[in-house]
C-alpha cells in the first residue's frame, strides 16, 4: 500500500540539515501559518474526506464499532477501540450518565427507570480526520502524518511508540497496540477506499447514520448532509477543524 | 500479559465516563522519571554556574561536584524515555528525521547540546590540568587512561591554565541559558499539549524549571553532606549554609509560580475546572497536598525560614538541611507525579476517572524507574574516583583586567 507521506525521509533530512540549524526559525518566519500546524490545508483538487453522523438516525446497535474490529484486527479487549459507541443518558433531575460498555459492541442496556429520563441518545465516535490535527502535529518521527486526502494516518513501521499522539489527541481516538507496540486508529479503512469499497462501520450501520465522502465535491453524500442538516464538531474551541460533523449534537456532549 | 490482566481489573475501577481507550495510562512512572531526572540536571549544573559566573566564593566546595552530579545524571536522563517506548529500537528515528513540529523531536538536540558541548566542556577545561598532572603520577593503564582523557594535549603552563579558566567561563556563561532551555523544553512537552487542560499551561516550562532548580539544589546538598561523611571530612558549614539560602529563595519562588497557576485555573474556573476540581481533591489529594505541598513546600520553607533569622548549632543544622535535602527531593517527585500521572487520570470527556496503581514488584515501569535513578549515583561514584574534585590543583588567579 503507497500512501504519498508529508513527512521526511531520511535522505530529506540529511539533504537539508544544513537549513535546519536556523532553519526553524526561518521557516516560520517565510510561511508563519504553515509551521503552527502539522498537517496541510486542503489544495481544492483530488478528494479531501469527511464524515457525517446523524445521532436521530443512530439506534446504538453496536455494528460499525463490531465491523471495525473484525475488519482491523483491533484487539478484543474492550479498551482498544478505532471506534465506538458512547450512550448519553440524561435524568430528569439532571444528570448526565455517560457508558459505553466494550464500545457498544454487546449492545446497551439502560439502568435508569423510564420515568426519569429526561432524553436519551447515542453518540458514535471515530477519529474525527482533523484538518488541524495536534496528533500528527506532535509525533517526534512524523509516523503520524496526513494522507493529501485529509486522512490522519500511522506508518507503523515508523512509529516508535512513544504514546505523544494518544496524549494530544483531545477524543481519545488513539491506542497503543499492545503486542506491535505501536499507535494504532481509525485509518477510514484506507485499504478499502483505496479499492473504491466503503469504510467496514459505513457498511455495517443499517440505519444510514453514518456517511463520508469527498467535502470538494458539492454533491457527494458528505457536502449534501452538511447542507441539509445543522452540524457541529465536538470540541470546536481547540481549533482541531474536525472533519466529523454531527447532526443533532447535545451540547453535553464532549 | 500482566498489562491486559490489569487493564481488566483497572476497568473495574474507573469512576463515571472514561473514552475506552483512556483505560490505559501510556505514560507511566518511567516518565514521571524523566522530568525529574532532567530537572536535576539543571539544577545541579545552575547551582554549579552561581559559583562560577556569579562568583559566590562560598559554593565553591561544591563546584566541581555539582558538575559532576549534573553529569551522572544526564548520561542516563533520556533511558526513562527509551525505556518506555514501545519500540525502543527505534529511538534514533526521533534524532535522524525528526519532526520539526514536534516538542519531542527537538528534545534530542537539545539535550545533546547540552550533553556534549555544554557539560563534558565545562567539566574537560575545568580538570584538564589536573588529568595532565595525574597522568604523570600514574602508571600503566591508569596513565594512559588520563593522557586519553586529556586527549594529548599536555600544557602546563600557567598562560594554558589561565586559557582554561576563560573558555570555562565563557561555557558556562552559555551553559545556564543552556539549563534553561533544556528544562524549559521539557515543560513545553506538556506545556503545549492543548487537549490536556490539566498540562496545558503557558506557565508550565516555567515551573519545571524553577521546580528543576530547587531539586537540583537540594540533590547538591544532599550529595555533598554524604560524600562528606563517607570520606570523613569536615563539612564546609559557610557554603552548607549559602546552598541551604539559594534553596530558600529559589523555593519561594517556585512556589509563587506555581500558586499563581493554581490560583489562575481557580478564578477562570473555565469548562476543565470542575473535574480537576474532584482530581486534586480526590484521587491526588495525598500526592498533591500532602507530599507535593507538604512536604515538598511547607515544611522546607518553613524550616530553612526559620533558619534565616535563628542558626542552631552546627550538628543540629546539619541534620536539619540533611532532612530537608530529602524532603525537597520527595516532593518535587511527587510534583512531576503529579503532572503526569495526575494529567492521565482524569478523562478528556470530563465525565470521569480511571486509576493507576502502582505495582511495587510486578510493574517493570517502576523497577525501571528506580534503577535510572540509581545508576546515576554509580556513575557518580566512578566520576567521583576518576576525577576527585578533593585532590585538584588549587585554583590558579586571574589577575583583575
Ligand atoms: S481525532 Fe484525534 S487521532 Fe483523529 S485526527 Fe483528530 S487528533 Fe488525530
Ligand atoms: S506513538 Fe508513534 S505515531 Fe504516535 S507520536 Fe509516537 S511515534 Fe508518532
Ligand atoms: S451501526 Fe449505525 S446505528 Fe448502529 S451504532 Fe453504529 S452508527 Fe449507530
Amino acid at each position: 500500500m503507497a500512501i504519498e507521506k508529508e513527512n521526511f525521509s531520511r535522505r530529506d533530512f540529511i539533504k537539508n540539515s544544513s537549513m535546519f540549524a536556523g532553519g526553524v526559525v526561518f521557516a516560520s518566519l517565510i510561511n508563519p501559518y504553515k509551521f503552527v500546524f502539522a498537517t496541510k490545508q486542503p489544495k481544492g483538487k483530488g478528494k479531501w474526506y469527511g464524515i457525517g453522523i446523524d445521532i436521530e438516525k443512530c439506534i446504538g446497535c453496536g455494528s460499525c464499532a463490531r465491523a471495525c474490529k473484525i475488519e482491523n484486527n483491533v484487539p478484543d479487549d474492550p479498551f482498544f477501540f478505532r471506534n465506538w459507541v458512547e450512550q448519553y443518558t440524561i435524568t430528569n433531575d439532571e444528570r448526565i450518565l455517560v457508558s459505553s460498555p466494550n464500545g457498544g459492541i454487546d449492545g446497551f442496556k439502560q439502568p435508569v427507570p423510564e420515568e426519569d429520563i429526561y432524553k436519551t441518545f447515542f453518540v458514535p465516535k471515530m477519529c474525527n480526520h482533523c484538518a488541524k490535527s495536534p496528533c500528527t502535529q506532535v509525533c517526534p518521527v512524523g509516523a503520524s502524518f496526513e494522507s493529501p486526502e485529509g486522512l490522519a494516518l500511522v506508518d507503523q513501521s515508523y512509529c516508535i511508540g512513544c504514546g505523544y499522539c494518544v496524549q494530544a489527541c483531545p477524543y481519545g481516538c488513539r491506542y497503543i497496540d499492545p503486542v506491535k507496540g505501536v499507535v494504532d486508529k481509525c485509518t477510514l479503512c484506507y485499504h478499502r477506499l483505496e479499492k473504491g469499497l466503503d469504510p467496514a462501520c459505513m457498511m455495517a450501520c443499517p440505519t444510514g447514520a453514518r456517511i463520508y465522502g469527498d467535502l470538494n465535491d458539492k454533491n457527494s453524500a458528505v457536502s449534501l448532509f452538511l447542507k441539509e442538516h445543522n452540524c457541529a464538531v465536538l470540541k470546536p474551541q481547540l481549533n482541531t477543524e474536525s472533519k466529523l460533523f454531527y447532526n443533532d449534537l447535545s451540547q453535553e456532549v464532549h | 500479559m500482566d498489562k491486559i490482566q490489569s487493564l481488566y481489573e483497572a476497568l473495574t475501577k474507573v469512576d463515571g465516563f472514561i473514552y475506552p481507550n483512556e483505560l490505559a495510562l501510556n505514560w507511566d512512572m518511567l516518565i514521571v522519571m524523566y522530568p525529574y531526572i532532567t530537572g536535576l540536571v539543571a539544577g545541579a549544573f545552575i547551582l554549579a554556574s552561581l559559583n562560577r559566573v556569579f562568583d559566590i566564593k562560598a559554593l565553591r566546595p561544591t563546584y566541581e561536584l555539582s558538575l559532576l552530579t549534573a553529569l551522572s545524571f544526564m548520561l542516563v536522563a533520556t533511558m526513562p524515555l527509551i525505556t518506555h517506548l514501545g519500540q525502543p529500537l527505534r529511538f534514533y528515528e526521533m534524532l535522524i528525521t525528526p519532526h520539526l513540529t514536534s516538542a519531542m523531536a527537538i528534545f534530542g538536540f537539545v539535550y545533546l547540546w547540552y550533553l556534549m558541548v555544554v557539560l563534558l566542556l565545562e567539566i574537560w577545561f575545568d580538570y584538564r590540568y589536573d588529568m595532565v598532572i595525574w597522568s604523570r603520577e600514574k602508571k600503566g593503564f591508569m596513565k594512559f587512561f588520563y593522557k586519553a582523557l586529556t586527549l594529548w594535549v599536555s600544557d602546563t603552563s600557567p598562560e594554558s591554565r589561565k586559557t582554561d579558566e576563560k573558555i570555562g567561563y565563557f561555557i558556562t556563561v552559555v551553559g545556564i541559558p543552556s539549563a534553561f532551555l533544556l528544562h524549559g523544553y521539557v515543560g513545553f512537552i506538556f506545556g503545549s499539549i492543548k487537549a490536556n487542560p490539566w498540562w496545558s499551561t503557558v506557565m508550565m516550562p516555567v515551573i519545571f524549571l524553577f521546580s528543576a532548580m530547587v531539586s537540583g539544589i537540594a540533590l547538591v546538598m544532599f550529595i555533598y553532606m554524604v560524600v562528606s561523611y563517607l570520606r570523613k571530612q569536615k563539612i564546609d558549614m559557610n557554603a552548607l549554609d549559602t546552598i541551604a539560602k539559594y534553596l530558600f529563595y529559589i523555593l519561594i519562588i517556585d512556589f509563587t509560580l506555581e500558586s499563581l497557576d493554581q490560583i489562575h485555573r481557580i478564578y477562570e474556573a473555565d469548562e476543565s475546572f470542575d473535574i480537576l476540581k474532584i482530581l486534586v481533591r480526590g484521587k491526588l489529594f495525598f500526592t498533591f497536598f500532602i507530599m507535593q505541598i507538604g512536604v515538598g513546600v511547607v515544611i522546607p520553607l518553613a524550616t530553612l525560614g526559620f533558619l534565616q533569622f535563628k542558626k542552631p548549632r552546627v550538628r543540629i543544622r546539619k541534620l536539619i538541611y540533611w532532612i530537608i535535602s530529602i524532603c525537597v527531593l520527595v516532593g518535587i517527585f511527587y510534583m512531576r507525579w503529579n503532572v503526569v500521572i495526575g494529567g492521565q487520570l482524569f478523562s478528556k470527556s470530563f465525565y470521569g476517572f480511571t486509576s493507576y496503581k502502582v505495582n511495587l514488584i510486578g510493574g517493570s515501569d517502576v523497577t525501571l524507574s528506580l534503577l535510572w535513578f540509581i545508576v546515576p549515583f554509580f556513575i557518580l561514584a566512578f566520576l567521583l574516583w576518576l576525577l576527585p574534585p578533593w585532590k585538584k590543583a588549587p585554583p590558579i588567579e586571574i589577575p583583575e583586567e
